[in-house]
């Protein structure tokens, strides 16, 4: 098999100009996404039982069905409605960029909740129960103790899920927005050279792997305490755990 | 007073008639697309069965790499991990799409086959979520096998178990306990992979409901009913592995 | 763990060997193994059985009997035709293929049973026009690009959307990338969607899919505009798709070809399907 260095060359300049959309859907999403992960897991924890199951309802949905169809429905299915084309919202639908962006957070929140949710339920009662002892209550409880901990817990599936995240904005080009899939994709659709443009490609986004694992990595063992913790182990990785609603 | 009720019945009617060409759209009559879509989501489901089965195959041989004391299939089961884990599943399956099949060709024809072997849509498609799902199922058994007591496995030793008794008596059964949670999730993961097959022109649940959205103009309808479906779909898995774990950790008590 | 996984391996291994099917394809091909997209009404379109209907597979079911040949039609997106005509997935394609220089470098043709212009459409509120009549293009940068430099001027900012991968799309790069914002789509019905919903102001693409579409549109919103383009730009014409070097098969199709072309019912059947006569003017 001949080595092509210079279609090779061409293709990864082609493949890096994108690479600006790709970080952009990515930082965008995981950040509108976290935001609304806290809002839905608020209200699945919180004492009213309608916002409860509201909550258990969007996070089965959008952990239950493929992020592709969830896509399609947003960016095609929404502007079928002349209702929605006259509302405010229209001019951030219109744009495939921002609809894709819309589309990965939502579906992202309902991941990113259960996270969250698996987090919150690993602080030990033990140490809540002390806070109360010691006179803390509400906002003071959650700031000082539920919240240090259950970020703590939540971090190892909390980077897995930032990572698929990654991975999730390539499905953005199914939704014509100019990312490196979808260009490496048309190159593939003009030149039939399928092996050196997905070298080039998996290349790109194996970098990104790298440094994201690294930055998330860091950012671990920044938070994790100086002395062990005595929250009880888990085997679980919540991000693959079974959901149970 | 009679006016509105009358724009009322109309509004009723115009409903209902618009509420009768769904069920017609999506049923079973003759310009009824429902026969497709559940044939489609049977396709889905035959498919991700396929792509785990593989995955469990390529998972367990990692894992095993990954824990092994030589240092070079520790390194080739981390760069595998890495690999297909780090590449979206769109990629992997445009390479087995677009790249596979001529792969598999000229591999036969080294074997003196005739012309031109077909790989079907299904292989093509099963494979790449396989290889993918391998890379996750990797993980999980390596934590299942690091999970299981050494206390334990020390203690079948000093009795004098043979290797293939331990392993049947007390590896097996602990790593299939730890395990099934995280193997639950890889197949959730895996149906949801599976929607991205549509493009090696499978007919699965993905395709089936693009296809009717495109002939009928209806996408809003057949994306939601396609969605519908994978969450059907999602929603007796998620019964059937809560059962199977509840039943796998039966002996087991509850630390 | 092994004996689950013995068990897996073995299961695995052997679907995978029998799922290999061995087509050994006889000099005489008596069978044949079609693909189409299925979504590019109305040269061909899904019906809710899963069968194939449209300009092209009765013009397929016509053609076959003529060649006393078995005829299967499968469905496929657009994108994986060739590479799956090229790794033996099925022996001709079927989709409005057009013949191009670049596909003649990877794939064969037939001889080609229609030829369509191209055209632009739009929505009627926009008001958008584009200038009328046919223009004839050749296919070079050099001849071509003069030619269009009205339609460019008329283009400048707006948002153009085609289906990636077609020799329009590659077209409507070359002479507009540089004035207007080209969206491309996967598949035909996708940037007629977004037309529909104001995301794009243009859809170019072949007469025979647009007129089609404006048959069925209920609303006639839409509208043709600007001129209609033909002529060596868009190859000889549409044709089958088959792998290099495969003569008898060729030969096959267009013999075929060409008696339907000479009793008329090339001409017939593209009347029915997109009201218009695109029978390929003869060599």
């Amino acid at each position: 098999m001949s080595v092509d260095i210079a279609f090779i060359g061409d293709t990864l300049v082609q493949l890096l100009h994108a690479l600006p959309i790709t970080l952009l859907l990515f930082a965008a999403s995981v950040a509108v996404g976290t935001l609304l992960a806290l809002l839905v897991v608020w209200l699945r924890v919180c004492d009213v039982a309608a916002l409860r199951h509201l909550a258990r309802g969007y996070i089965f949905l959008f952990r239950g069905s493929p992020l592709l169809i969830q896509m399609f429905l947003l960016y095609y299915g929404l502007s079928q409605f002349p209702e929605v084309r006259q509302s405010p919202f229209w001019p951030v639908l219109r744009e495939p960029l921002s609809c894709a962006v819309i589309a990965l957070a939502l579906c992202t929140a309902g991941y990113m909740a259960e996270i969250f949710r698996g987090g919150l339920l690993a602080v030990p009662p033990q140490q809540i129960e002390a806070g109360r002892a010691a006179g803390m209550s509400g906002w003071l409880l959650a700031r000082r103790i539920i919240i240090p901990i259950a970020l703590r817990s939540c971090l190892p599936a909390y980077s897995t899920e930032i990572i698929l995240m990654m991975k999730a904005t390539s499905l953005a080009s199914l939704v014509t927005v100019y990312e490196v899939s979808g260009v490496a994709q048309r190159i593939i659709a003009e030149t039939y050279r399928t092996l050196e443009v997905f070298l080039c490609a998996a290349l790109i986004y194996l970098v990104l792997n790298f440094l994201i694992v690294r930055a998330l990595a860091w950012l671990e063992r920044r938070l994790s305490p100086r002395h062990p913790v005595l929250a009880c182990p888990t085997t679980k990785k919540y991000a693959l755990s079974v959901p149970r609603g | 007073m009679a006016a509105r009720a009358a724009a009322w019945a109309g509004r009723s009617l115009t409903r209902l008639e618009v509420g009768l060409q769904v069920i017609d759209l999506i049923g079973f009559g003759a310009k009824g697309w429902g026969g497709v879509l559940l044939l489609a989501a049977l396709m889905t489901v035959l498919v991700t069965l396929a792509a785990m089965a593989v995955g469990a195959v390529l998972g367990a041989l990692v894992a095993a790499a990954k824990l092994h004391p030589n240092a070079l299939l520790r390194v080739l089961g981390e760069g595998y991990t890495t690999v297909f884990r780090g590449i979206p599943e769109l990629l992997v399956i445009y390479l087995f799409f677009y790249g596979g099949s001529a792969l598999v060709s000229s591999v036969g024809g080294l074997f003196g086959a005739e012309g031109f072997i077909s790989m079907p849509a299904f292989l093509v498609g099963a494979l790449a979520v396989g290889v993918v799902s391998g890379a996750y199922q990797a993980e999980v058994y390596r934590g299942a096998f690091q999970a299981v007591s050494r206390s334990e496995l020390e203690a079948a030793k000093a009795i004098g178990m043979p290797l293939m008794l331990r392993f049947r008596r007390i590896i097996a059964p602990q790593i299939l306990r730890f395990a099934l949670p995280g193997i639950g999730g890889v197949w959730q993961i895996s149906l949801k992979d599976s929607a991205l097959i549509s493009v090696t022109g499978l007919v699965e649940l993905m395709r089936a409901s693009r296809v009717a959205a495109a002939s009928t103009g209806q996408f809003v309808l057949f994306f939601m009913t396609g969605c519908a479906l994978y969450l059907v779909l999602t929603g007796i898995s998620n019964l059937v592995l809560s059962r199977a774990e509840l039943r796998v950790g039966r002996t087991f008590r509850r630390s | 763990m092994n004996n689950k996984n013995t068990r897996f391996a073995a299961c695995s291994l052997m679907m995978l060997l029998a799922s290999f099917s061995l087509y050994t394809h006889a000099k005489e091909w008596d069978s044949l193994q079609i693909a189409t997209e299925g979504v590019y009404e109305p040269w061909n379109r899904t019906l809710p059985d899963g069968s194939f209907d449209g300009f092209e597979p009765e013009m397929a079911k016509v053609l076959c009997e003529r060649m006393k040949t078995r005829c299967t039609i499968v469905a496929q997106d657009w994108d994986g035709l060739i590479p799956g005509l090229k790794a033996g997935k099925f022996d001709v394609v079927m989709d409005a293929l057009a013949i191009s220089a670049e596909r003649r470098k990877v794939i064969d043709f037939s001889r080609p049973y229609t030829k369509a212009p191209a055209t632009f459409i739009a929505l009627q509120s926009s008001g958008i026009d584009l200038g009328s009549g046919t223009l004839h293009l050749r296919g070079t940068p050099e001849l071509d690009t003069p030619a269009v430099d009205d339609l460019r001027k008329r283009l400048k900012g707006k948002l153009i959307g085609i289906v990636s991968g077609t020799v329009y799309s590659k077209f409507i790069r070359e002479q507009f990338g540089q004035v207007a914002t080209i969206r491309e789509y996967k598949t035909p019905p996708e940037p007629l969607m977004d037309l529909k919903n104001g995301r794009v102001d243009v859809v170019f693409e072949d007469l025979g899919f647009l007129s089609g579409e404006l048959q069925r549109g209920a609303d006639s919103a839409l509208v043709l505009v600007g001129p209609a383009i033909n002529g060596p730009i868009w190859g000889e014409g549409e044709a089958f798709g088959i792998r290099p070097g495969e003569p008898e098969l060729k030969a096959k199709l267009d013999a075929a070809i060409d008696s339907l072309i000479a009793d008329g019912t090339i001409s017939e059947l593209s009347r029915k399907w997109f009201k218009h006569d695109f029978t390929p003017p003869s060599k």
